[in-house]
C-alpha cells in the first residue's frame, strides 16, 4: 500500500473524529478508526510500526482498563509519552483510533510506545497487526457467554495470539490462574505474577461458579492450597504434577482495607516495596501487580511504580469517587461472577450494612443472557445490605434474584429508570452514608453520562 | 404430615454454566416458602446415585470439555438409574447440555458420537461450525399448560446442536420468539411422563415460576399423594416475566 493511502485513511478518520465531536455526538473513540481502516485497511500495523517502543497489549476478562491506566501513568512518569486507548474501546478500530488521534497526516506518530487493552476475543488480530514487544495476560472468567462463548474457545484464541508473536517479544501473565497458566507457561521469554499471601485467601474450596478446575492434561481437580478469588490461586495437579508456575513478581504481606484500598509489599527481582493504593479490593492487587511487572520489565524503577501506584485515582466507574448532594457514591463496575463477587466482598467488608443500587443492562456489550447473575452469590448481602435499589433494562431480573437470594421484599425497590434510581439510593442513606452503585458495563456509561450532564462527573472520552 | 421433597442436583460443578444454579434455588425456595422441607444433594462425576433416595433430579448445561466429562460418567451407571427412576414415577428436569444428554446421542461437527442415556428419545447433531449457534432470548407456548398455569414459557438459548425428537417424545411447547430444538420444526424442549428437558435457561424456572410449582406438585405426589400447593406472591416473577417476553421480541 502506499504512503497516499496511509495518509488518506489518517485523513479519513481525522475528519469524521472532528465532525463527530462537532455534532457532540461523543467522544469519537471508535468510528473515526472504522473510517481509517476502511480506506487503510493496513493502517494499525502501519502507524503501530512507528512507535519507536514498541506497543504492549493487555487482556483478560477483568482488570484491562485499570492495568492499562497503572502502567500508561507509571510510564509517562517515566517520562515515555504514551499512546492509550484510555477509553475502553479495545477492539481494533479503537485502538486505530487512539493512534489516529496521535498522528500526523505523513504517517509520524506523536508517542514512544503504545498502552492499548484488547479485548479477549480480537488478541490474535491485533497481535498480528501490532507486533507487540509485551504482551500481558490477566484473568479468564467466564464472561458473556452470547458473545465469546466458551472460556476454552477465548484460551485457544490465545494460544493462537501467542503463536504469532515476534521472537523477541515477552509474555507477562497471571500465574494464579491456571486458565491462564496453560496458555502462557511454554512460551519462552515469560515473566508471571501472582499474590504471595496467603493469609488472602478465601479459603480452600472454590466458589460456585468457578472455571478451571479441572487439569488441562489429565481432567481431575486441581487442589488448591489457596484460593484468592474466583478460580485464581496456589493449585496443584496430584495426578500429573502440573501446578502454579514460580512468580517473578508477587503481592505478599497483603492488607485489604475495604472500599479505601490496600497495602501490600511488592516482591520484584529488583527488590521489595511498600505499596499502597487507594484502588480495592484483591481484583485491583492483581492489576497493580500486572502493571508493575510490565513496568519494570520495560526497564522503569520501582521507586517509580510505588509513587504512580500511591497516587493514582481510581477513574471511570471502577471504584470510582462521586459526591453527589454531599454524599460520597463510589461506583464498581461488575459485569460477570466472578468480578460481582470480588466487588461485593469489597463492599460488604465494613462493619453497616449498606445500600446499593444494582444496575442490569442486557445490550451487545453486556452480554444479552443475563442468567450468569445467577452465578453470583447475591446471597451475600442478606447480612450486609439494609436496602437495594435495582434498576437498568434488566430491573425485574435482578429483583427476583434478590428475592431469591433472600432479601426481604421490603429492602429491595425497583426503579427501571437509572436517573430515579439513583436518587431513590441516596434518599435511603443516612447523614455522612455513602451509596455504592453496582453496574453492568453500559449501564455504567449510561449513569456516568447521566452525572456528566448534572455535572457530577467529566464526560468519559475527557476522563 | 409434614411435607418433605428431596432434590438432587447433578454434576453441579461440571454443568453450571448459564446460571443454572438458580433453577435448584429457586425449587428449595418455593418449596420451603410452603412449609416444605427441602433436601438437596449434589451429586458429582465419581460419586455412585442411588436414585431411589431423590423426588426431582436435576441436571444443568457445561462447556463441550466438561459435557464429554458428564457423558462418560452417566454412562458408568448413572444413567440406567435415572431411566429407572423416572419410569418409576421421578421428576427430572435437564437443561441445555444436560438436555442433550438426555437423548440417545449428541453427534458434534467433527469427532466421535457422545452417547445420551435415551430417557427422552430425541438425537442431537451439530450443523458444523459454519452454521450459526441458536443464541437469543426465546418465549414458547407451553404444550399443555398445567391447569390454572399462564401458557407462556421465557428464557435464554445459546446452543450449537440440533434437536430433532422421535415419537415418543412430546414437545414441551412450540416456540412463539426464537429457535428451540432446532430452528426449524418451531418445537421446544421435550416431555415424557415427569422429565423435562429444554434449551430455555436464564435460568429457567425463576421467571417461569408456574414451572417450578409444576414440578414440585409432580415430585411430592409420590410419595405424598395429591398435594395443594398455597399461592405465593408472584409479582416480581410475573413482571420479570412480562418484560422478559418483551425483550424476546
Ligand atoms: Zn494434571
Amino acid at each position: 500500500m502506499t504512503d497516499l493511502r496511509l495518509g488518506a485513511g489518517i485523513l479519513a478518520g481525522r475528519l469524521s473524529a472532528a465532525l463527530i465531536r462537532a455534532l457532540g455526538a461523543g467522544g469519537a473513540t471508535t468510528m473515526p478508526g472504522r473510517v481509517a481502516r476502511a480506506v487503510a485497511p493496513d493502517l494499525l500495523a502501519r502507524l503501530g510500526r512507528r512507535l519507536m517502543r514498541g506497543s504492549v497489549l493487555i487482556t483478560g476478562t477483568n482488570g484491562k482498563t485499570t492495568t492499562a491506566r497503572l502502567l500508561t501513568g507509571i510510564l509517562g512518569r517515566a517520562g515515555w509519552r504514551s499512546i492509550h486507548n484510555r477509553a475502553g474501546a479495545n477492539l481494533p478500530a479503537g485502538i486505530a483510533a487512539a493512534l489516529l488521534a496521535h498522528s500526523a497526516l505523513d504517517g509520524q506518530v506523536r508517542g514512544d510506545v503504545g498502552v492499548f487493552e484488547v479485548d479477549e476475543a480480537a488478541l490474535p488480530l491485533v497481535v498480528e497487526s501490532l507486533r507487540p514487544r509485551v504482551l500481558v495476560l490477566g484473568n479468564l472468567f467466564r464472561d458473556q457467554l452470547d458473545r465469546y462463548g466458551e472460556i476454552d474457545l477465548v484460551a485457544d484464541r490465545w494460544r493462537d495470539a501467542l503463536r504469532r508473536l515476534e521472537a523477541d517479544a515477552l509474555v507477562i501473565y497471571n500465574a494464579d490462574d491456571p486458565l491462564v497458566a496453560d496458555v502462557a507457561r511454554d512460551f519462552p521469554a515469560a515473566r508471571t505474577f501472582g499474590i504471595a499471601d496467603s493469609s488472602v485467601r478465601r479459603g480452600e474450596a472454590l466458589e460456585h461458579a468457578a472455571d478451571g478446575r479441572y487439569c488441562y492434561r489429565c481432567g481431575v481437580p486441581y487442589r488448591y492450597e489457596a484460593v484468592f478469588l474466583g478460580h485464581l490461586g496456589a493449585y496443584r495437579c496430584d495426578s500429573c504434577g502440573t501446578a502454579r508456575p514460580l512468580l517473578t513478581v508477587a503481592a505478599d504481606n497483603v492488607r485489604l482495607r475495604g472500599i479505601t484500598g490496600s497495602v501490600f509489599t511488592l516482591t520484584t527481582p529488583v527488590g521489595r516495596a511498600d505499596v499502597t493504593t487507594t484502588l480495592p479490593g484483591l481484583y485491583n492487587v492483581y492489576n497493580i501487580v500486572a502493571a508493575a511487572t510490565a513496568a519494570l520489565t520495560l526497564g522503569t524503577t520501582l521507586g517509580l511504580v510505588r509513587t504512580v501506584v500511591r497516587d493514582f485515582i481510581p477513574a471511570f466507574g471502577r471504584g470510582e469517587q462521586i459526591t453527589i448532594e454531599g454524599h460520597t457514591v463510589y461506583m464498581l463496575l461488575a459485569k460477570n461472577p466472578a468480578g460481582f463477587n470480588e466487588v461485593l466482598r469489597t463492599v460488604l467488608s465494613g462493619a453497616r450494612p449498606v445500600v446499593a443500587v444494582i444496575a442490569i443492562n442486557d445490550l451487545t456489550a453486556d452480554g444479552r443472557d443475563v442468567s450468569w447473575l445467577w452465578d453470583v452469590d447475591f446471597e451475600m448481602l442478606r447480612e450486609h445490605c439494609r436496602a437495594a435499589v435495582v434498576t437498568g433494562i434488566r430491573a425485574h431480573d435482578m429483583a427476583v434474584r434478590l428475592k431469591y437470594a433472600g432479601l426481604p421484599e421490603e429492602a429491595i425497590t425497583l426503579e427501571p429508570d437509572e436517573e430515579r434510581a439513583i436518587h431513590c439510593g441516596i434518599d435511603l442513606l443516612a447523614l455522612g452514608e455513602p451509596l455504592y452503585v453496582l453496574p453492568t458495563y453500559t449501564a455504567m456509561l449510561r449513569i456516568r453520562d447521566l452525572l456528566a450532564r448534572r455535572g457530577y462527573v467529566r464526560a468519559f472520552w475527557e476522563d | 404430615m409434614a411435607l418433605d421433597l428431596r432434590i438432587c442436583h447433578l454434576y453441579p460443578d461440571l454443568l453450571n454454566l448459564y446460571g443454572d444454579r438458580g433453577n435448584i434455588t429457586t425449587l428449595a425456595q418455593r418449596a420451603r416458602w410452603r412449609g416444605v422441607a427441602v433436601e438437596v444433594t449434589e451429586v458429582p462425576v465419581g460419586t455412585p446415585l442411588r436414585a431411589a433416595e431423590y423426588d426431582l433430579f436435576f441436571i444443568g448445561g457445561g462447556e463441550d470439555r466438561q459435557q464429554v466429562l458428564a457423558a462418560g460418567d452417566l454412562q458408568q451407571g448413572k444413567g440406567g438409574a435415572l431411566r429407572e427412576a423416572v419410569e418409576e414415577g421421578a421428576t427430572l428436569l435437564a437443561v441445555c447440555g444436560g438436555y442433550q444428554l438426555m437423548g440417545r446421542y449428541y453427534r458434534p461437527a467433527e469427532g466421535e458420537d457422545l452417547p445420551g442415556i435415551s430417557l427422552l428419545d430425541l438425537a442431537t447433531q451439530h450443523p458444523g461450525k459454519r452454521r450459526p449457534r441458536l443464541i437469543g432470548n426465546i418465549v414458547i407456548r407451553w404444550d399443555p399448560p398445567p391447569a390454572g398455569a399462564p401458557p407462556t414459557l421465557v428464557g435464554f438459548e445459546n446452543h450449537g446442536g440440533r434437536t430433532v425428537l422421535g415419537s415418543a417424545a412430546h414437545p414441551l411447547g412450540q416456540v412463539v420468539a426464537g429457535f428451540g430444538n432446532n430452528g426449524e420444526d418451531r418445537t421446544e424442549g421435550a416431555a415424557y411422563r415427569n422429565a423435562y428437558g429444554t434449551y430455555l435457561h436464564g435460568p429457567l424456572l425463576p421467571k417461569n415460576p408456574w414451572f417450578a410449582d409444576h414440578l414440585i406438585m409432580l415430585a411430592l405426589r409420590r410419595r405424598h399423594g395429591e398435594v395443594e400447593l398455597a399461592p405465593l406472591d408472584d409479582q416480581i416473577e410475573a413482571q420479570a416475566h412480562e418484560a422478559a417476553v418483551r425483550r424476546a421480541r
